[in-house]
């Protein structure tokens, strides 16, 4: 799960990582007076979404006065913002940070990831920050300093040394610094996180080392040992995607029209790819699981026709230990009670694929049936665009 | 010859008695392989699909020499299965779960290679797979035996369904498989590419090699590496995910792409580079195997 940012600094005050005051967080409904503005000012009004490049894209104002910071905050709320990292789709502002602006001597790059090659956390650091570390990664890599940290240790005094000569920390921050990083590692490690990350980490104007963005991935899989951030909501995930999960169905919501139902999530990827080459697009990615009982293809239909987009449904299904006159037999009973009104094309491979496709036949429904995945691709962009 | 399993494995089963253990342990039995008991903690002495169960895995070592294991634990578990199985000397785990946190198999990997270093041979294959099998001699996982056949042709994969897709395309094509083995798809593994085309290389019986990849993380990258230095057997490659949207995890937990890291593109490029052939379409993998095999000569001898 990705947190936003006012929710990763929640968790870094309590493990004492030094952020700004913030002043609070307004969502979509509420009125400006909610702010409670303390202070002289200025104020920074940041607009909460999960994705990088949001200064560029107006998500990031600076308010001289309080007057200023209110009217600000009310008109970022709701507003629709592209940025480099939304693959030109329009997030909507749903929640609004309004938090004291600090003058930037000095802008780090710090995050501690999960390392899939050598199977451990890392911590990677750059003394120049504020531009995007994948840029950075390709143009300067001698510029990045990484640690590979032990999962059970933390880092390791001297290891929080290195990287403190290596990023030229000045000495008066030397120890602020070198126990941040520590306390980030421990948030990593505490969180079961994915990525924990600061950018920037600034030398403020008058010295002080602080954390201006917060950055946390949880791992979905450990969420049974997190009850609390369980509990909490996901931003990322869609409305549709929030109810298939919540039956157990793996959905993610895609920008085509054509909805798609496979069993298996490498198949699918392989689906969403073939309908591609066939000069299509999918609707979704949908693993139904291994199981494909009628109860599970029934509520997977209903959660792919939630989609108005959706003009023709394809079916991939290999019948493993689930054999395929079994799951033609679902399909059937699931596509009368869903009252399918779109093309539908199924593709059957597997046990008893004979009998599953002689089922399908006789069964009255209006279902185009296919031999590969290719011919079924090709049959349902065609029939998406009729 | 074949790689992993063969007639001689003994299995053992960690969540024997559980709903998902029973079901599949029951297919491995049918398909043939050697299962010669369980394990779940507190039903030791008793019996179940007719094979004796225990409360440990040393236990059951002890009792019957077993030197595979296949684990159906629930996830906050499974970790300390995987431990388990390797402290009580078993040489090839084969962990089926899903869900597992990377941190616990980050911790995982740590011991294993812990116990490695002290002169122990241990495998571990998975999480998150749908194992290995040696068609005829031994399947230890869920995959349907039946698509399987005995024959030449390795395949290696990271995803169940498209390992069975591309096993099924083979088998269609009238050639068979010397092993398959689902090496699972999470961020931390066991078992990863290079460690299985390191096999399929020295495997006698294994004459070309299929390899489905997908989006996330640099395992191909490495794979396509190990290829261009060391592989005389020709490589056949799919990699699932090109159409995926970035930043989003694609069922699987380690395919995702992350910033520029882990794309289709990088993939295919580095293994067409290192002299693999991959096809675009799935649907063509079976039949470009075949073409592939008819034409050559057998694969050199293989190197050491």
């Amino acid at each position: 799960m990705k947190l936003l940012e006012y929710e990763g600094k929640e968790v870094f005050e309590r493990y004492g990582i030094p952020v700004l005051r913030r002043h609070g967080v307004l969502k979509i409904g509420d009125g400006t007076d909610k702010l409670d503005l303390q202070g002289q000012g200025p104020w920074v009004v940041k607009a909460q979404v999960l994705a990088g490049g949001r200064g560029k894209a107006g998500g990031v104002k600076v308010a001289k006065t309080a007057a200023e910071a209110r009217d600000l905050a009310g008109k970022m709320l709701g507003m629709k913002m592209v940025t480099h990292q939304t693959q030109g789709k329009a997030l909507t502002v749903e929640e609004v940070l309004v938090e004291d602006a600090c003058p930037i001597a000095r802008e780090l790059y710090i995050s501690v990831v999960m390392d899939r090659k050598n199977s451990c956390p890392s911590i990677i650091a750059s003394a120049e920050g504020g531009m995007s570390i994948e840029e950075l990664a390709h143009s300067h890599p001698e510029k990045i300093v990484k640690v590979a940290v032990d999962a059970d240790a933390g880092l390791l005094d001297f290891q929080a040394r290195q990287l403190a000569f290596d990023l030229r920390i000045p000495q008066k921050n030397f120890c602020e610094f070198t126990t941040l990083t520590r306390q980030m590692v421990k948030v990593f490690l505490d969180l079961d996180a994915n990525l924990v990350e600061i950018n920037p980490l600034i030398i403020s104007g008058d010295g002080k080392l602080i954390a201006l963005d917060a950055k946390i991935v949880t791992d979905d899989n450990a969420l049974f040992r997190h009850k609390d951030q369980a509990a909490k909501p996901d931003h990322e995930a869609s409305e549709i995607e929030k109810e298939a999960k919540a039956i157990g169905i793996n959905y993610i919501g895609l920008d085509g029209d054509i909805g798609c139902m496979v069993n298996g999530a490498g198949l699918a990827m392989a689906t969403l790819d073939t309908v591609k080459m066939a000069g299509g697009d999918a609707a979704n990615f949908l693993d139904v699981g291994g199981g494909a009982t009628v109860d599970q293809i029934t509520k997977a239909f209903q959660i792919i026709l939630k989609d108005a987009k959706v003009k023709a449904v394809l079916v991939n299904i290999f019948g493993g230990i689930m054999k395929c006159d079994n799951i033609a037999a679902g399909v059937v009973e699931a596509s009368k009670k869903v009252h399918i009104k779109v093309p539908l094309i199924v593709r059957l491979e597997g046990t008893n694929v004979k009998e599953g496709k002689a089922i399908l036949a006789r069964s009255g429904i209006k279902i185009e049936q296919a031999d590969s995945l290719w011919e079924a691709a090709q049959k349902a962009v065609a029939a998406a665009k009729k | 010859m074949s790689i992993l399993l063969n007639k001689k494995t003994k299995l053992i089963v960690h969540g024997f008695t559980g709903a998902q253990g029973s079901f599949h342990a029951q297919q491995c039995i049918d398909y043939g392989s050697n299962v010669v008991g369980g394990v779940t903690p507190g039903k030791g002495g008793t019996e179940h699909l007719g094979r004796p169960v225990f409360n440990t895995a040393k236990d059951a070592v002890k009792a019957t020499g077993a030197n595979a294991s296949l684990i159906f634990v629930p996830p906050p578990y499974a970790a300390d299965s995987i431990l388990e199985a390797a402290d009580a000397g078993v040489a090839v785990i084969i962990c089926i779960t899903e869900g597992i946190p990377v941190l616990d198999m980050v911790r995982v990997k740590k011991r294993l290679a812990a116990i490695n270093a002290c002169g122990r041979q241990v495998t571990l294959v998975g999480p998150n797979c749908p194992g290995v099998i040696t068609p005829g001699e031994c399947k230890a996982g869920i995959m349907p035996g039946y698509i399987h056949k005995k024959g030449s042709v390795g395949v290696v994969s990271r995803s169940g369904t498209l390992t069975y897709e591309a096993v099924w395309q083979v088998t269609s094509q009238g050639l068979g498989q010397s092993s398959v083995v689902g090496i699972g798809g999470d961020p931390v593994q066991g078992m990863n590419f290079v460690d299985a085309l390191q096999l399929f290389q020295a495997d006698p019986q294994t004459e070309a090699v299929i390899m489905i990849g997908e989006i996330g993380g640099s395992a191909e990258e490495d794979a396509a590496k190990y290829i261009k230095k060391e592989m005389t057997k020709p490589v056949f490659c799919f990699v699932a995910g090109k159409t995926a949207p970035p930043g989003r995890r694609m069922g699987h937990a380690g395919a995702i792409v992350e910033g520029n890291a882990g794309t289709h593109a990088s993939k295919v490029e580095a293994l067409k580079k290192a002299g693999a052939t991959v096809v675009d379409n799935l649907s063509e993998i079976g039949a470009a195997v075949a073409a592939g095999m008819k034409g050559k000569p057998k694969a050199k001898a293989a190197r050491k």
